[in-house]
């Protein structure tokens, strides 16, 4: 490692499919020598591009899962964290966009800003990114990157600015005019590796000088000098420039635009230079954790190696030689043979191999420091998981996972399926928190669970793309659960004499709701009616009751049992007795506390195009959702709504069409709400079909 | 049962009025208070009150986002059911939230019809029929007029009572109806003006335009470290 965090820069390049995202990946690597050859997405030499290192995403030409790559660039590191470009990838997506402090968004020349991009422009959005953007096969027919660029403006709503302009356009692309510089830059060389500089020619030096003049006029909103030099007509100096245009950009309200053609190698190192010199260092970004000694409170972490470590496996990867951790360190420096601790699992793990990652190929560092991105060798961990040094008790990512909200049954077709689902189930709920899996013991039918419908129907298909595992699926299923609205006295008494060693046991008490706390269970036995040591039975018991309704075989929640009175025999008593009583005391019981039904409800924002507002507001009042709110933000705006998970089959098909593909949702787990009497009357009937089918 | 309980703890209700006597629609009306004073805290407490009537309230903010306002009709919810010691709080506020509509835009891109075409698609698609609007965030400048002379249009068109937060200053002087100088120009077009201006340790509630009969003047005060509403015996009490 250089050392110099000032000249380290962790960037996505992020894009739509088809947009020539892995090409562009694949010409800075070679440009900064990482590679010494260079390979197409979709080859034909059969070996594909370097950044796909996924069966699937080679097979495709699309990027699935992030790999990191490291490469330097004057004088420069530069980590390149290849972020997926689908939506879908909910989990990938957020852990790639947390470790990288810049991103270059990626734009085809005539394609333009399409609904893809909208969607990875709202993620980079999201976390705050500050970003560049490149538009990409300007040497195809029908490239426009001018359009493109006032699409950014009013589909985007981006102050997209041109830092160039093409030499030739379609098949007469040759370079781009340096609108800093006013130089005109070709690429020769077999690869285009050499950059030849040249005055701008005869013919656009007018066009230039505009656009010149508006980049000058956009940048100068950021520096006083600037301004004044303009104003006093002096001499604008380069780096006068540079300065304002990275204070823009730094600060979101920027975003100077590169062109060339990756395909034909044309004008991918200006891009390189604007990535050095216009997106930030680890040090100009703020990082945050948690702490978990204070309720999770944010704490700012400083770039510091010498401070406490705090560090992100933001990725796993299964390779030949075992598990490869990706990690970001944000604080301290995860050095070969030190220790550290996963502040999850409270574990401390000792440090092996350090590595830096090229796509599939690596090389043995000594440490990574903050700032910077590498790999570990043979660490057992998670995704998401934090390294901390001993005695810090911080984590980059919330403790609270939420539980699954829907279900899918999983069938394997024979038996190889069976072994390589296994598998996959196995590294996907490592990788995921939330994705969660368990074998029905009625059915003994594998089920995965997990946060919504996309979550399941990727990792069903990563689980055939990956894993080879061929599986049919169920219909999705939402994990209702039932709970009681009503406080209600019990009084059971367990009582069987038939033949050998009999079985007595009474216990009261009353049943009442307690809202969002799951089970409470409260002992009021005095004069030991109930032996102390028969209490825990009593709660066993009760526990195991709520875990399926009598009638609906829902989980039950939010439920405060409390024991007051009760009865024991001497012989005849037993903990088996107790938890009979507790359990039929319950099923008895709950019928008569009123209980309901509650579905979960999700959070959904839906982002779309101001024009479509209307139709997206009208998709999600149909599926029972309340809207919250609608922000207008010019040329987008943004509706939240909280729907039952229920209703949101399918909705992103329905959006889709509603909104000509340009709007985009997300949805999270929100709470869990009682269901109205009608819908609750339909689940009763669909539970008792499955019951009769099942039967 | 629980929605008359509520309401019955009511500040305004206690006071004897209804969100309706402050402004019946379609009225147009505005409180008037300088900054941080409490503006939108009391409109969204005159919200609270039409959402436990069960009437739908459209909330336009110019400046804050969905989330804050959000923010604020819960805190003032909850700080209300909590100091009338109330049950039950969470049920409530489920219940009374699909009475309230969010709107937020950026102030440079408001405008009246584009106000308008939202509210159409909410009407006509039947999700959402307000009966008061409260506009959060509209700068009372000199060029203001003529927006507010099309949202009076509006105002009329979809029958609701429509409130505004108008900012005023410490150097504003007063008409001779004590109208505050800068709101002057066009207290013409306001059925109700209210006004809240600290007076020691209270904020009292003042009606300096309204309907005959329907003065709270002198019967409502803000609490400035909770700003809820108080009726006058209570606020002298304490």
């Amino acid at each position: 490692m250089i050392g110099h965090i000032e000249r380290v820069r962790n960037i996505g390049i992020s894009a739509h499919i088809d947009s020539g995202k892995t090409t562009l990946t694949e010409r800075i690597l070679f440009y900064t020598k990482r590679i010494h050859a260079m390979h197409d997405v979709k080859g034909k030499d059969g070996v594909g591009a370097t950044m796909d290192s996924m069966d699937l995403e080679r097979e495709r030409g699309i990027t699935i899962a992030s790999a990191a790559t490291y490469c330097r660039w004057r004088d420069h590191e530069i980590n390149i964290i290849d972020t997926p470009g689908h939506v879908d990838f909910t989990i990938e997506v957020e852990r790639s966009l947390r470790v990288l402090d810049g991103a270059v968004l990626v734009l085809c020349a005539v394609g333009g800003v399409q609904s893809q991009s909208i969607t990875v422009d709202q993620q980079m959005k999201r976390y705050r990114v500050p970003r560049i953007a490149f538009i990409n096969k300007v040497d195809r027919t029908g490239a426009n990157p001018f359009r493109v660029v006032q699409q950014l403006r009013t589909k985007l709503g981006h102050n997209a600015v041109a830092m160039q302009i093409p030499i030739g356009l379609e098949g007469r692309f040759q370079g781009v005019v340096d609108l800093v510089s006013m130089k005109a830059l070709y690429f020769e060389g077999e690869n285009g590796e050499t950059v030849r500089e040249d005055a701008v020619p005869d013919a656009l030096v007018e066009e230039a000088k505009k656009y010149r003049e508006i980049l000058v006029d956009a940048a100068s909103v950021f520096s006083d000098e600037l301004t004044e030099a303009i104003l006093e007509e002096r001499e604008i100096p380069e780096s006068l420039l540079n300065d304002a245009l990275r204070k823009g950009t730094l600060s979101r309200e920027l975003t100077p635009v590169f062109m060339g053609s990756a395909y034909k190698n044309k004008a991918v190192q200006p891009l390189l230079d604007g990535v050095v010199s216009l997106l930030p260092t680890p040090l100009e970004v703020r990082n945050e954790a948690l702490d978990m000694e204070r309720d999770e409170t944010p704490v700012e972490l400083a770039s510091d190696p010498e401070k406490p470590v705090v560090a992100l496996a933001f990725k796993l990867e299964d390779g030949q030689y075992g598990q490869l951790t990706y990690i970001r360190a944000y604080q301290g420096t995860i050095a070969r043979g030190s220790t550290v601790v996963n502040s999850r699992t409270e574990k401390k793990v000792k440090i092996g191999r350090v590595v830096r990652m090229h796509a599939d190929q690596m090389e043995d560092i000594e440490a990574i420091p903050a700032g910077y991105i590498g790999a570990l060798f043979g660490v057992d961990c998670a995704s998401g998981d934090t390294f901390t040094s001993p005695g810090t008790n911080l984590t980059m990512t919330s403790m609270f996972v939420p539980s699954p909200v829907i279900s899918l049954a999983i069938v394997p077709k024979d038996n190889k399926a069976q072994i390589n689902m296994s598998k996959a189930l196995n590294r996907f709920t490592k990788e995921d928190p939330t994705f969660r899996t368990f074998v029905d013991q009625e059915t003994n039918e594998t089920i995965i669970e997990g946060m919504g419908e996309l979550h399941l129907e990727i990792y069903v298909e990563r689980m055939r793309r990956e894993y080879g595992a061929d599986v049919t699926t169920g219909k999705p299923r939402v994990a209702y659960r039932e709970t009681i609205t009503q406080k209600t006295d019990f009084n059971y008494t367990h009582r069987k004499q038939t033949g050998g060693a009999g079985q007595y046991a009474r216990i009261a008490g009353y049943l009442e709701p307690c809202g969002e706390a799951g089970f409470l269970f409260e002992n009021r036995i005095t004069g030991g009616v109930i032996p102390t040591q028969f209490i825990p039975s009593c709660e066993k018991g009760f526990r195991a009751a709520m875990e399926k309704s009598p009638k609906l075989e829902f989980p039950i929640t939010g439920v405060r049992v409390v024991i007051n009175d009760g009865a024991f025999h001497a012989v005849d008593s037993s903990d088996m007795a107790f938890q009979t009583a507790a359990r039929a005391a319950f099923r008895e019981t709950f019928q008569k506390a009123r209980p309901v039904v509650q579905e979960p409800i999700m959070k959904v924002v839906v982002e779309t195009p101001s024009e479509f507002q209307g139709s997206a507001m009208g998709l999600l009042n149909q599926r029972r959702g309340m809207i919250i709110g609608a922000q207008d933000e010019g040329v987008l705006s943004s509706i939240e709504a909280q729907v039952p998970l229920a209703e949101m089959f399918g909705f992103s098909t329905v959006l889709r069409s509603a909104t000509q593909g340009k709007a985009q949702f997300t949805m999270e787990f929100a709470h869990y709400r009682q269901v109205p009497q009608s819908i609750a009357e339909k689940i009763a009937e669909e539970v008792a079909q499955r019951k009769k089918s099942a039967a | 049962m629980l929605k008359k309980e509520f309401l019955t703890h009511h500040p305004i209700h206690n006071a004897g009025f209804t969100s309706e006597d402050l402004l019946p629609p379609p009225g147009f009306g505005a409180v008037l208070a300088r900054a941080g004073v409490g503006k939108t805290a009391f409109l969204v407490q005159v919200a609270l009150h039409a959402m436990l009537n069960d009437f739908d309230v459209l909330h336009v903010s110019l400046h804050d986002p969905v989330n804050k306002i959000d923010l604020w009709y819960r805190e003032l919810f909850i700080n209300m059911a909590r100091q009338s010691k109330m049950s039950r709080v969470d049920d409530m506020w489920q219940e009374i939230m699909p009475h309230r509509f969010i709107m937020t835009f950026k102030i440079d891109g408001f405008t009246v019809p584009k106000l308008e075409e939202r509210l159409t698609d909410l009407t006509v698609q039947d999700i959402f029929h307000p009966k008061m609007i409260i506009m959060d965030g509209l700068h009372f400048d000199p060029s203001v007029r003529e927006k507010l002379e099309a949202l009076k249009g509006l105002a009329a068109r979809f029958s609701v009572a429509l409130w505004f937060t108008a900012h005023i200053h410490r150097h504003d002087g007063v008409t001779g109806g004590g109208i505050p100088v800068s709101l002057g120009p066009v207290s013409d077009l306001f059925d109700t003006l209210i006004l809240l201006q600290p007076d020691g340790e209270r904020i009292p509630v003042r009606m300096v335009k309204g309907p005959p009969g329907k003065m709270p003047s002198g019967r409502l005060f803000l609490d400035p470290s909770t700003l809820l509403i108080e009726k006058a015996d209570t606020a002298e009490m304490t």
